[in-house]
Order: C-alpha cells, then sequence, then structure tokens
C-alpha cells in the first residue's frame, strides 16, 4: 500500500470546477479510485450519469487524461473498445509493445447493475484488461432519484414512492458484487469512500491485476438521500459500522473480509445508518416497526453471508 | 502492378477478403444470420495469423457497436458486421458513432425485420438506419460487395469526411450465392486504403482529450449537426473520386448511380441491389422488342444522389420505383420518397409509381418485373392512370 505521503503528491486526474454537487460522493470516489493509478496512463470512460454529465460540459472538461462517454449502458463495452485498441495498436506496431496503460470504467448503479449489467458482464467475462468502478448511490439520481436495483428495502425514491399504501421500495437490493465474483474474474471488491485508504488500496490492487476487476464503491448522493451536504462520508461511514456495506474483496475467487473492526457481535444498528436520511423517514413512523425490522434482518442476513463467504 | 484473380465465391467471403486486406485493428464481432459467413471468417484469418486486428467476442450488437466506438475514437482501424435485429438493435450507437465522427466500416447483409421474424432479404434494416448519419453503400454483385467494401475504408476516413459507412450486400441472394468475381492482390488494396492517421486519439496521452461531451447547454449541440451536415455533403465528392480511383486500378466502373439505357429511355425503373440485374434482363428483352426501356440502380443511398437521378431520368415518360422495404403510413418506400424529390426541380412532371417487392425475400420473379415495365407503358402511352403505391405480387 503507498503511504499517504506518496499519495498526497500524485496529481488529481479529475480536476476541481466540476458540477457535481457539494458533498457528492462520486468525486470522492473518482479520486481515490484514480490515485490508485500510481502515474500510469490511464483512459477513463464513463457510463451517461451525473459524474459524465457534470465533469464534461461542453467545451470544458474536468478530465486531465483521456476521457470518453459514449452512452448509458455500455460503458464496459466502449472500454472494452479502447483497450482492444491498445492491443491491437500494439500487434501493427503503431504503440510500443513495452509501453503500459490502464483502462478504467465508472458507472453509477444505474448504469452498471441494471441497463449496463450485459455490458459489463459481457466485457469482465471477456477478461480485458480494465476497471470497472461502480459508484452506487442506490438511486437514478441523474434523472430524479428514481429506484434501480441498487436502492436499498424500504427506501423512498420517485419511482418507489410513500404513500397510505407503499413504503418506499418493497424489494432486496441486488447483490452485484457477489455477481461479478460469479465471473471468477481476478479482483472484484466492495469498498465505501469513507475508508478512502482502503478504497485506493484497492484500486491499486485492482489496476494491478492482468485481466478484469470490478470495485462497488459506496458513495452517498446528498440530494437523493436527503442529507446535508457535509454529512456524505458520515453516513457513508455509518454504512460499513452498521454492516449494510461491508468492506470486503474477492481476490482469485479468496473471499476476505477488509473490515475487521466490524463483527456480527458489534456491528451498529441499522437505525443508526437508515435515520439520518430523509429517504427512511417513513420508516420510523408509527405502524412500521415491521418494515424496519425487516430491514435489519435484511442487513444481518447480507452480512453473515458474506462473513460466512470469507470463513468468518 | 495491381494483379486480380477471378474466383467463384460468395459475397460473403468476398467481403471478408476485402476486411482482411483493409487491415482493422480491431473487429468487435456478434453473429448473425446472413452476416454469420463473415465473422466466422474473420475469425479464421485472426486465429491464423493473417490479420493483425483484436477480434472481440461481443455479447450483443449493441456491444459490438459500443465496443466499435471506443476502438475508433481509441485511434484503431474498425471494422465490424450485422444484419437485421442486429443493427436494429445498433441504433442507438449509430448515431453515436456518427455523431462522434468516427470512421468505422460496417459491413450489413440486408434482412427484414421482426415482426414476424425472417431472416430473408429485405432493405428494412438498413433503411431503418438511412438517418442515423452513416454513408450507404448497397451492392448488386458479390463484386461490388467486395469493392464498396475496401472504398469504404478510404471514404469513412477521408479528412473531410470522417463518418463511418455502411456497405452493404442483400442477404442470401448476394451474401450466400456463389458468383463469379475478382480478388485483388493483397499490396494494392494496402497501397490504395493506405495507413489510418487518426485525429485526436484516446490513446495519444501525450495529448489527453475528451470524446462525448455533453453539449446540452446553450446550443452547441445544433453546430455539431450542423457540421455532420457538412461532413455528409462533401462526401458527395469523396465517394465519387475514391470510386473512379478504384475504378482505374480494377478497370471497374462506379458510380454513385448507375444506368443503363438511360440515352433514349422512355420509362425506367429505379432499383437498389440485386434485383437491379433481374430488371436490367427484363429490359434487355424489351430492348430486342424495340422498346425504349432503362434502368437505373442507386449505389450510395447516404448521401443521397438527387443531381446524379435527376439527370438520369430527365426527360422520361414515367418511372417505376421498386422498394424493397416500408415507410409505412408514408406516400411510398424509403427510395420512392426520395426520388420524388429528386425529380421535383426538373421543368417537367415525371409520373412516379412506387412498387413494394420482395419483402422477407418474397420472390422476384422476371413476370413481376415485366409487370412493371407493362405498367409504365401504359401510363407513358396515357392509356392508364398512375397508380398510387404497388405491393407487387401480392396475393
Amino acid at each position: 500500500m503507498t503511504t499517504i505521503r506518496e499519495l498526497s503528491h500524485r496529481e488529481d486526474l479529475l480536476e476541481g470546477g466540476h458540477r457535481l454537487c457539494a458533498g457528492c460522493g462520486a468525486s470522492i470516489a473518482v479520486r481515490q479510485v484514480m490515485l490508485g493509478a500510481g502515474g500510469t496512463p490511464v483512459v477513463v470512460g464513463c457510463a451517461t450519469g451525473c459524474l459524465e454529465v457534470s465533469t464534461t460540459i461542453y467545451p470544458y472538461s474536468s478530465w486531465k487524461t483521456p476521457f470518453i462517454h459514449n452512452a448509458f449502458e455500455n460503458a464496459a463495452a466502449t472500454v472494452s473498445g479502447v483497450e482492444s485498441a491498445f492491443k491491437g495498436l500494439q500487434r501493427a506496431g503503431k504503440i510500443p509493445a513495452d509501453k503500459k496503460a490502464k483502462f478504467i470504467a465508472f458507472g453509477g448503479d444505474g448504469g452498471t447493475y441494471d441497463i449496463g449489467l450485459q455490458s459489463l458482464s459481457g466485457a469482465m467475462e471477456r477478461g480485458h484488461d480494465m476497471v470497472y468502478v461502480c459508484y452506487d448511490n442506490g438511486a437514478y439520481m441523474n434523472t430524479g432519484i428514481q429506484r434501480s436495483s441498487a436502492t436499498p428495502m424500504g427506501a423512498w425514491a420517485t419511482t418507489s414512492e410513500v404513500g397510505s399504501v407503499g413504503q418506499g421500495k418493497p424489494q432486496r437490493r441486488k447483490d452485484l458484487t457477489s455477481i461479478m465474483a460469479a465471473h471468477n474474474i481476478p479482483y472484484v471488491a466492495q469498498a465505501s469512500i469513507s475508508d478512502w485508504k482502503d478504497l485506493t488500496s484497492k484500486a491499486e490492487k485492482a489496476f494491478a491485476v492482468e485481466g478484469p476487476a470490478f470495485i462497488n464503491v459506496f458513495a452517498p448522493c446528498p440530494r437523493g438521500w436527503r442529507i446535508p451536504y457535509d454529512s456524505t462520508v458520515e453516513i457513508a461511514k455509518s454504512a460499513v459500522t452498521s454492516a449494510f456495506w461491508p468492506l470486503f474483496e474477492v481476490v482469485d475467487g479468496e473471499w476476505i473480509y477488509t473490515k475487521r473492526s466490524v463483527t456480527r457481535e458489534n456491528r451498529k444498528p441499522i437505525e443508526e445508518f437508515l435515520k439520518p436520511q430523509g429517504r427512511f423517514k417513513h420508516l420510523f413512523k408509527p405502524g412500521n416497526e415491521a418494515l424496519l425490522a425487516q430491514v435489519q434482518t435484511e442487513v444481518d442476513r447480507n452480512f453473515d453471508h458474506i462473513l460466512k463467504r470469507c470463513g468468518l | 502492378m495491381p494483379t486480380q484473380k477471378t474466383l467463384a465465391v460468395t459475397g460473403n467471403t468476398l467481403v471478408a477478403e476485402a476486411i482482411r486486406q483493409c487491415s482493422p485493428d480491431v473487429i468487435p464481432a456478434y453473429p448473425i444470420t446472413p452476416q454469420t459467413t463473415v465473422v466466422e471468417e474473420l475469425a479464421k484469418f485472426v486465429a491464423n495469423g493473417r490479420m493483425h486486428a483484436e477480434y472481440v467476442n461481443v455479447e450483443s450488437e449493441h456491444s459490438a457497436m459500443s465496443a466499435a466506438v471506443g476502438a475508433s475514437a481509441a485511434g484503431a482501424r474498425v471494422a465490424t458486421a450485422t444484419s437485421s435485429q442486429g443493427l436494429a438493435l445498433m441504433w442507438e450507437e449509430l448515431h453515436i458513432a456518427a455523431g462522434l465522427r468516427l470512421p468505422i466500416v460496417m459491413f450489413n447483409a440486408n434482412r427484414a425485420l421482426a415482426a414476424p421474424i425472417n431472416i430473408h432479404c429485405d432493405h428494412s434494416d438498413v433503411m431503418g438506419a438511412r438517418d442515423t448519419g452513416w454513408i450507404i453503400l448497397f451492392a448488386e454483385t458479390a463484386q461490388e460487395a467486395y469493392d464498396n467494401t475496401i472504398m469504404s475504408f478510404r471514404i469513412a476516413e477521408h479528412p473531410e469526411v470522417l463518418l463511418p459507412v455502411m456497405t452493404t450486400a442483400d442477404g442470401f441472394i448476394t451474401t450466400h450465392s456463389i458468383d463469379r468475381a475478382q480478388i485483388m492482390d493483397d499490396e494494392t488494396v494496402a497501397a490504395f486504403v493506405g495507413d489510418y492517421e487518426p485525429e485526436n486519439a484516446l490513446l495519444d496521452f501525450g495529448k489527453p482529450v475528451t470524446h462525448g461531451s455533453f453539449a446540452g447547454l446553450g446550443g452547441p449541440y445544433f453546430e455539431f449537426k450542423n457540421s455532420q451536415r457538412m461532413a455528409i455533403e462533401r462526401a458527395r465528392d469523396v465517394v465519387k473520386s475514391v470510386g473512379a480511383e478504384w475504378s482505374a486500378i480494377t478497370g471497374r466502373p462506379f458510380g454513385m448511380v448507375e444506368t443503363w439505357g438511360m440515352e433514349d429511355a422512355e420509362t425506367a425503373i429505379v432499383v437498389i441491389g440485386s434485383t437491379a440485374g433481374n430488371a436490367r434482363h427484363v429490359a434487355r428483352g424489351l430492348r430486342a422488342e424495340g422498346k425504349k426501356v432503362g434502368v437505373v440502380k442507386v449505389r450510395c443511398f447516404r448521401p443521397f444522389p438527387y443531381a446524379e437521378l435527376a439527370a438520369a431520368l430527365k426527360g422520361v415518360k414515367a418511372v417505376a420505383v421498386m422498394d424493397r422495404s416500408e415507410s409505412f403510413g408514408a406516400e411510398g418506400g424509403p427510395l420512392f420518397l426520395e426520388v420524388r424529390s429528386a425529380l421535383y426541380d426538373l421543368d417537367e412532371r415525371i409520373p412516379v409509381v412506387d412498387y413494394i417487392y420482395g419483402l422477407g425475400g418474397a420472390d422476384v420473379k422476371i413476370e413481376l418485373i415485366d409487370r412493371v415495365f407493362a405498367d409504365l407503358s401504359d401510363i407513358a402511352s396515357g392509356t392508364a392512370a398512375p397508380s398510387g403505391l404497388v405491393y407487387l405480387g401480392a396475393r
């Protein structure tokens, strides 16, 4: 793991002055991941979404490295094309055979869990030497907080409304990180912007492997979660300590839990994560006790499942 | 010294040969009938070390074109092939490839669109892509499919153009029938096509560029579209000059529009693709009877050769347009709409009739073409009024 002192000297490839909201978790995720590239040239691809829209408003660009946005569902396929071009051009003798480069795709949870899942699965199966990073904020934030398959159970979203009948999203989240692990690719990880050293360390490992790697990064959205702009990191932290978002990695098929300080016994109650967020406020109304308990049960079931896979 | 070999081959085999000879760096490929033998041949070339291309076995046509966009933006020469539902699935990406001004070359085996599902020839797939910003070429024969494919790389990568090119041939009829054709030697093709020198390549790390910006504020989108329009207009001259250059090497003529018997024709059929042969066959017979008939074949559909078509049809008494695709609810098929528009600026008003034919591979029998010329003769002589749209041979 690179030291903080070393990291502090690395250039940020995403320049400030972009138009992401104050407190946006996505830009923190991008910075910490990009620091992991460690000076090797990087091509960035990005799915349509907040990150893309806010950083590339023509004629400006916040990217100090080659960048491509194609469409919503195909960041993985697009970057697989860039990586293939690198190989093809090396074989043609147009790029030196010893030249090294990294290829990275960013997508939100909508562009990754939902519409981009096929493209992502295909690119990972083909074994491209690329890193796919999902910044998971649990809804279609760019279009206005619509529910995705990453939206937590019970959460309000503009398409999983709270009313006299509806109480937010009734379904469980899709476990995308496990789906990616099932692709038997060299490196898969789940990380959070709150644990930024862990995130950068995982990014370094992802960049280091030959072949595909996937990192799912928990990245709160103050606007969509109805939280103050200065609480992004704290909320992300409570997602980890409550075991809503366990941190782990899967290295060549071996599951490793990377947040040993959070255990089955000492994990915080899920209320600590839910209560500060406006999108869960209905869960705390009288009559919704059972729903709240169901959310806790679901979190514990998921955490237990991951720990068991990690041999704990 | 250019050396040509005469072969008995299918259209798909020749298209694959043409792509091999043009040395793309990346081939994203997904199989679909009747394109499959093209991507199979290319996979063999790669497996046998006869091509340096990175062959990407994408999981869908949408990803095929997405990877093509990424690879082309990266600075690679990119070729792929598709058909029908596959082309339809690419629709979003076709616009993006053109909008990003990426010189991707794609072969399409022209095939009907579902429903009902059908694997045989018509032009519904390509015509559905006619407003995507791609340059679109049609072939009548395996030879033309070969020639068009080679020319496509030159046209697409021309600095005045920088647009993707769709080079097409009729599914099964041209892609799978064995035809006599000439293949040029590898060196001559390589010299003709040349090296691709990309501008603004992603892989030029010394000059980082952003591709695919958000142009939704303050109107730059409109300016981009205007520059795209200017590029495809400039492509008219490039298509002609590249065609002339290839023609000089091969001895085979090329025009955006090709005419037969139009010097003194009184009636004419305008047609695209493999049916042009049937039309000429019937016209030859009628000429032998002393009837002044002609055939106009459109080889380049985008940009559409309005001036060439008007010049070819000027003075004709009646015109039949043969459309192998529909534009439901319009006055006629896509070709009809273009042809009638091309004739608008002429002083005389020429009656134009649209014949929808051969959808889903429905047989294009000689009797059907006979009937079209007979109708034209009646209209030209004033014994019949021009009918509207006709489903030729429909029960």
